[in-house]
């Protein structure tokens, strides 16, 4: 069907042969279509006819697969090896046998014939529209679940079978069963399709949503924060150090809600690291850079760290007068280790009074009480690093 | 810097992060081209034969690593790798595409000519995240390596690591570990080629899997 038109505008007069691509059974309806320059469902409309009222369609369908030569497969555009329709071909020999056996079926056989053909009409409307992903996609769940589908059939045989043999009559019960499977082939010919492509648009429909959601939550994400700092900014355009401040918090956060793993600070060590450093970076307006090597769960003794090392990151904000302070974590097996550094103006350790709790309680002092160890380097004009180091229990 | 100014290209799809980057370095190196995406990168490279590129991670085209790519071998420049995404992923990958180091844009201007010069003498430039990243690379040594040349870094080369992720400069680690700056550079640049050459496939899966920053 595609093929045709490509066909039909590159050559005026194609030659008759029988179409490879895009055949039901033997490609003769779309090579002579692609011939006479009409559509290929006309042709097999055609030959339905000629079959169901004579016979005579079968009859020249034949002689046409005997005597037109194929086609050379790759004189055609298209996929090279597409299957065959086999969805078409029944929805095609179903109207046929329906409209033959019209003229000479009586009674209820008669009349439950007309579902089949109308079933058979419908599936091949359907089908002829449909483009060939959209019928992959239609094809597909009745594969995958042939199991089920023949289970539910040999149930409904079987109901009817013993409904049958216990009430009904012979005779009667045969013409019975027989219109009843014909309704019910009909009935599915027509609404199985139809089901399934409800289905898979309700599906995508589902996936729009769901991207639209995150669409709205990025949105809103970006609102709050993001335009919110940017104000702020411009208002507080006159104060550098304020606007240095919301810049890198506003940083700290997006970079945190874009590349990092939803790590909770409650519990793992890298993420309170991080957050402790953040947290003090907004109090104090200094940039901390953090550098995690190792990650672990925390616990009370990390806890009772992580306090020291924010009180020696706290000091080197507040002190020290350097433009920024490294954060270095390190775990290595049970041995975890912290260093905050800053190349600022660094003091001398034996000078700070001995009421000063800052360092000798806060740092020293609790990192003993938790069998660990601090250690403080720093020099007049040389910067400060401390170093906390402690086993985890 | 007493000789001629080094000749710079930089590579960033953000015109304004350019003119900010220019403004910045612009007195102490000589920006001979620009480029905002990978196609315009090979072309002004090509044509101008830069000392050192400043390379974007991230760009339209397939990113800075498919400009290191498409000039694997056909130019002299040193590529130094600028981003502001801190995924372990994208880092190591520019890095092993061929990089000779990694800083994020958040680098002040003269830092950012320092490590210019550097790259531009033949050294590696290693941000302390990016030495965290290799730390936490090469620890994951669990498994016996296949090549223990290129598969492991010594004790030494660790030591250089961990100070610089403490946020030490190279003159500051010589002064630590008793040895010569010219020694310092030796290890991290000897740290880079493991980095580049290590099959060690932890070292992909690693940053693929752990997206630690």
């Amino acid at each position: 069907m595609e093929t045709t038109e490509v066909n039909g505008v590159a050559r005026s007069a194609p030659r008759l042969e029988r179409a490879v691509n895009g055949r039901l059974l033997a490609g003769v309806c779309h090579g002579l279509a692609r011939h006479l320059g009409v559509d290929v469902l006309v042709v097999r409309a055609a030959f339905v006819l000629l079959t169901a009222a004579s016979g005579l369609g079968v009859a020249a369908y034949g002689a046409f697969w005997v005597l037109v030569p194929r086609a050379e497969a790759d004189t055609e555009a298209g996929p090279p090896q597409r299957r065959r329709d086999w969805g078409q071909l029944l929805a095609y020999s179903a109207v046929t046998v329906g409209l033959a056996a019209l003229p000479w079926g009586t009674g209820i056989v008669q009349w439950a014939l007309w579902p089949f053909i109308v079933g058979g009409v419908g599936a091949a409307i359907l089908w002829q529209q449909a483009d060939r992903d959209q019928r992959q996609r239609w094809v597909l769940p009745l594969r995958q679940r042939w199991l089920r589908s023949l289970l539910g059939l040999l149930l409904v045989v079987g109901g009817i079978g013993g409904f049958v043999a216990q009430k009904v009559d012979a005779g009667q019960a045969r013409s019975v069963v027989i219109a009843m499977l014909i309704i019910l082939t009909g009935v599915a010919v027509i609404v199985t399709p139809w089901v399934v492509r409800l289905w898979q648009d309700l599906d995508a429909e589902r996936h729009e949503r769901i991207r639209s959601q995150e669409r709205a939550e990025l949105a809103a994400h970006i609102h709050d924060s993001v335009l919110h700092t940017l104000t702020l900014i411009q208002r507080n355009a006159h104060d550098t150090r304020e606007v240095q401040r919301l810049a890198r918090s506003q940083e700290r956060t997006l970079r945190t809600w874009l590349y990092e793993p939803r790590a909770d600070p409650d519990r793992t060590f890298a993420a309170a690291i991080r957050e402790t450093a953040g947290e003090v970076e907004d109090d104090h307006g200094v940039p901390m850079e953090v550098v995690c090597v190792g990650d672990t769960a925390l616990d009370e003794r990390l806890g009772a760290t992580l306090q020291a090392a924010r009180e020696a990151m706290v000091n080197a904000a507040k002190y020290a007068e350097a433009p920024s302070v490294s954060v270095y974590a390190e775990v290595a097996g049970d041995e975890i280790a912290i260093f905050v550094r800053d190349r600022g103006k660094g003091f001398d350790l034996d000078e700070v009074p001995e009421d000063r709790m800052g360092v000798r309680g806060s740092i020293i002092g609790r990192m003993e009480r938790n069998g660990g160890r601090a250690t403080v380097r720093t020099a007049p004009g040389e910067g400060t690093e401390v170093r906390l180091e402690i086993r985890k229990s | 810097m007493s000789e001629t100014l080094r000749r710079v290209v930089l590579v960033d799809d953000h015109q304004m992060f350019r003119t900010g980057v220019k403004a910045e370095i612009g007195g102490g190196v000589e920006i001979v081209g620009e480029a905002g995406d990978v196609d315009e990168a090979v072309t002004v490279i090509r044509a101008v034969q830069p000392d050192v590129v400043l390379l974007d991670v991230h760009l339209p085209g397939g990113g800075g690593i498919e400009v290191l790519r498409r000039l694997h071998g056909a130019v002299r420049a040193r590529f130094l790798a600028l981003s502001v995404s801190d995924a372990a992923e994208d880092v190591i990958g520019v890095v092993r595409g061929g990089a000779r180091g990694y800083v994020t844009k958040t680098i002040s201007g003269p830092e950012l000519t320092d490590a210019i010069d550097r790259v531009a003498g033949g050294d590696a430039v290693f941000s302390p995240r990016l030495a965290g990243f290799v730390l936490d690379a090469f620890a994951a040594t669990d498994a016996p390596a296949v090549d223990p040349e290129l598969d492991q870094i010594t004790q030494r080369e660790r030591d250089v690591l961990r100070l610089i992720a403490r946020g030490y400069a190279y003159k500051e680690i010589a002064k630590e570990l008793f040895i010569s700056v010219k020694t310092v550079e030796t290890h991290v640049s000897s740290v880079l080629r493991k980095l580049q050459l290590s099959n060690r496939h932890e070292l992909s899966r690693w940053a693929a899997a752990r997206r630690l920053v």
